[in-house]
């Protein structure tokens, strides 16, 4: 190779594409500031100095009454029992298909992908009626476990594409130790296949518990009961309702959206990075 | 949202013999890989094939939701081919593929060039990699709560955005942004595009880490100017990720539901309405039911039709690229 060349610095050309990029990142970041902002401020404040002062008082009236309203701590602990409970399910599904197909490599296994692969894709709406009625039968409408049931299956369907394929590489030399040692295939694949995939599944259960939490058409149709709701769908429900004047609903999309960025700060590196685990092989 | 779509691509090839599993048998025969597909496959029969088959049959049903499903044979599709609202909702998809498909990818392109090429070289990758996390905030979110984000600027009375303008002397600009309907659907645009525009970036961001930054220098030294390397370098070697955001957004773009629920229900009259809503809305306010699954089954299919001239077409050009080398 030749010697290592000079970096020269920015030029102005470089300054102007910084400049874009920066303002872009800006607009991108506008709306939150905005109802960041809002949230804190009275009706009155923001009716005589604007949506783009700072607040004059910290006022918390707004947060405070949609709080109430809705039974916050409730909804999210529903948001979370429901998307926990998913994650775990549609993992725990997903190593067991993924067992068969990667490790196992049964017959036909392309066909099995397939089939799991279009239950990903399906529009929702194609499943919406006949669930509905379903669930209705057994009972089990209005009830998180429906929406735990449905969710399950549709992530374990991608967590099956995605493990699969990760199962498929798995290394022969672990597996044929574990049989030396006369482990079934049972205990092979919890005593030596999981712990090993373990970072894997960690990051599905982080993208599971994620997707769940944000998803609407599903839990909007299964979960009537305001005590049951999640939390989109709970702060959906009451926008346009008369009793929201303008920092009340700021601040409800203020609480719709803090959650998802406490989320984003703790698994920043999983998400990005981990978004692409599928994307690039 | 779109992340919530898979990456479709065919499993990865290996070179053992096909139906030998990998897994070293010893004594007894033990008892079928199957075992541990039944779980698995028997809830995606519960959960996804009988409901779909189910919708199927109903969509050639007329079928209120009381009373059994009458069958009618092809009544709902022939009503469908001439129902203007159906095809104002698959010419909103178009506007739906423009905000979630096209802008985001292209300017994905650009700024995740932009923050690669120039400001991770130039700037710092601690830079780069803090616009990378702003430009991908807005993904975070649910896509409802993004909807009610916007939509909370758009208020008409006192929204941020009529107030600004005002305040700005442009008050004449201000109007009723998603109850109007020339506005209500580029705001339903809007939202999606900020929603949206994250994705790519990200996706597109890491798939530029397989190039070697010396090719860059390289081609910079060569004379190579800023748009010779975005086509060159860039494109050349991010192509697979195009391929697999634009079906996954693509496919995205025609579910899209929960911000037109949040924001304009469809309306006004029919600007901004969607498959998806318009299925919604004949299930459980027309009673509909037997409508709403045509209108589904027809969504399902033109998903699947995506899906499939997609991934024929990746194969197509990874088999092209193959054959030159």
């Amino acid at each position: 190779m030749s010697a290592p060349r000079r970096r020269r610095g920015p030029g102005v050309a470089d300054w102007i594409v910084l400049v874009a990029v920066v303002i872009g990142a800006i607009l991108i970041a506008f709306p939150f500031a905005l109802v960041l902002i809002n949230s804190f401020k009275s009706p009155q404040d923001y009716a005589t100095s604007g949506p783009l002062s700072l607040p004059t008082g910290l006022y918390l009236d707004g947060i405070v009454a949609f709080w109430e309203r809705v039974d916050f701590p409730e909804k999210l602990w529903n948001s979370f029992w429901i998307s926990g409970v998913t994650a775990i399910l549609a993992v725990l599904i997903s190593v067991l298909n993924a067992f068969a197909i990667g490790i196992g490599r049964v017959r036909g296994r392309t066909w099995v992908i397939l089939a799991f692969l279009l239950a990903n894709l399906l529009p929702q709406e194609a499943l919406l009626y006949p669930l509905y009625q379903m669930f209705r039968e057994v009972g089990l409408y209005n009830n998180p476990w429906s929406v735990v049931i449905i969710f399950t299956v549709i992530q374990s369907a991608f967590g099956t594409y995605l493990l699969s394929s990760v199962y498929g590489t798995f290394p022969k030399e672990i597996l044929e130790a574990a049989a030396l040692d006369g482990a079934s295939r049972w205990r092979t694949l919890w005593r030596v296949i999981v712990p090993i995939s373990r970072p894997t599944l960690a990051v599905l259960v982080i993208f599971f518990f994620i997707w769940t939490w944000n998803e609407f058409l599903i839990p909007l149709t299964f979960l009537i009961d305001n005590a049951n709701q999640t939390v989109p769908v709970a702060i959906s429900v009451l926008q346009g309702d008369r009793l929201m004047d303008v920092t009340t609903t700021s601040a409800s999309a203020l609480l719709g959206v803090i959650p998802t960025l406490i989320f984003f700060l703790i698994f920043q590196r999983t998400l990005t990075r981990g978004i692409t685990a599928g994307a690039v092989k | 949202m779109a992340a919530t779509v898979p990456f479709v691509r065919p499993a990865a090839k290996t070179r053992r013999p096909a139906e030998q599993s990998s897994f070293p048998d010893r004594g007894i025969r033990p008892a079928s890989w199957w075992l541990y597909l039944v779980p698995g496959l028997a809830l995606l029969t519960v959960i996804i094939v009988v409901p779909l088959v189910w919708n199927v049959y109903l969509s050639f049903t007329s079928y209120r939701g009381i009373r059994p499903p009458e069958f009618i044979g092809l009544e709902n599709w022939i009503e469908l081919v001439g129902d203007a609202r159906f095809w104002a909702s698959f010419g909103n998809t178009i506007a739906m593929i423009v905000a979630m498909v096209i802008i985001p990818t292209s300017v994905g392109l650009l700024v995740a060039a932009a923050l690669f090429d120039i400001i991770g070289r130039r700037f710092g990758g601690r830079l780069a990699s803090f616009l990378r996390a702003t430009y991908y905030l807005p993904q975070i979110l649910p896509v409802a709560i993004a909807g009610i984000v916007i939509g909370w600027i758009l208020r008409p009375q006192n929204g941020a955005l009529n107030t600004i303008l005002q305040s700005i002397g442009l008050g004449d600009l201000a109007t009723n942004w998603l109850g109007h309907p020339d506005t209500a659907l580029p705001s339903v645009m809007a939202v999606l595009v900020w929603v949206q525009i994250g994705y790519p970036i990200v996706i597109f961001m890491a798939a530029l880490q397989r190039v070697d930054p010396e090719l860059y220098e390289a081609a910079e030294l060569d004379g190579a100017g800023w748009f010779r390397r975005f086509r060159a370098i860039t494109l050349g070697m991010i192509r697979p990720e195009i391929f697999v955001v634009t079906l996954t957004c693509t496919i995205a773009a025609l579910k899209v539901f929960g911000p037109i629920f949040v924001l304009t229900r469809g309306g006004p009259g029919s600007s901004t309405l969607v498959p998806a809503y318009y299925a919604y809305s004949e299930f459980f306010q027309s009673q509909q039911v037997g409508y709403g699954a045509t209108i589904a089954t027809a969504l399902t299919i033109v998903v699947g039709i995506v899906a499939i001239v997609f991934i024929r077409a990746q194969a197509a050009v990874e088999r092209a690229d193959r054959g030159d080398s």
